[in-house]
């Protein structure tokens, strides 16, 4: 196991996770792609402190993943909202801006 | 030993990985992540972090996941029509940014990995008590902020 192939799964994960958010319609799927995002992010992060030895690493991804979940405590209300309010989840009935 | 779990783990991640963003019921794409996020943990196990490979499944897969499941039942899941939208150039886009990004990392030369993340007692100095603190306690205000503020924005009468 090395630090070259940790680095790759965490990038396949982040460009799968990039697709969802690019393609997906639902807003709670786009949601679930960027914790995909985040957890690529996080892992990419531990594992370059894991090979340089850095216990600061670790620490800035625990504060990570606790603002991720604030985040994710903020977006699913804000999605509850939207979808209150007009009635759909979907992002292409969500715009109300034409042009 | 380690070569064989890393790979099943990986294999476990890119697959809960693809399930999220292909599967048509959002129930099935939550537990996609569920399965990709324990793998994670798995392999913060194998990179020496024991703590965050806890605190990954305590918060991440039990916090956010029982979020997400909350909010499939109330918004619903489900999608008239197809469930991705202009899938080709989501593709594209993503695979040029794997592309970019990986002859980013085939460059790096760090040496052998060190390791040696599992210092809980250290850990637990250099976050409670000498270095982190004061971040700590702000992490615990935005968390109280964020229950506040999801509370106010989903509350059902904004005037009550």
């Amino acid at each position: 196991m090395s630090l070259h192939a940790v680095l790759y799964v965490a990038l396949a994960m982040f460009a799968i996770g990039l697709y969802g958010v690019l393609a997906r319609r639902h807003v709670v799927a786009v949601l679930l792609s960027i914790e995909l995002m985040f957890n690529a992010g996080n892992l990419a992060v531990l594992a370059l402190a894991w090979s340089r030895g850095l216990l600061s690493g670790v620490i800035l991804v625990l504060f990570a993943i606790a603002i991720t979940v604030a985040e994710v405590a903020v977006g699913l209300s804000l999605v509850l909202l939207a979808a209150r309010r007009s009635r759909t989840a979907v992002l292409d009935d969500l715009s109300e801006l034409k042009g | 030993m380690r070569d064989a779990a890393f790979f099943l783990l990986a294999v476990v991640m890119l697959s809960g990985a693809a399930v999220v963003v292909t599967a048509r019921s959002l129930v099935r794409a939550a537990f996609g992540l569920a399965a990709a996020l324990v793998a994670t943990a798995g392999m913060y196990l194998l990179l020496t972090a024991p703590l965050l490979a806890a605190v990954q499944i305590l918060l991440y897969t039990g916090g956010v996941l029982t979020l997400v499941v909350f909010a499939i039942v109330v918004v619903g899941g489900e999608v008239v029509g197809p469930a991705t939208r202009k899938p080709w150039a989501a593709v594209v886009a993503s695979i040029a940014t794997f592309a970019v990004l990986a002859r980013g990392v085939s460059r790096i030369d760090f040496g052998p990995p060190v390791g040696g993340l599992d210092a809980g007692a250290e850990l637990g100095v250099s976050l409670f008590v000498r270095d982190y603190m004061v971040p700590f306690e702000l992490l615990s205000v935005l968390l109280l902020a964020a229950v506040v503020g999801a509370l106010v924005l989903a509350r059902k009468d904004p005037s009550a």
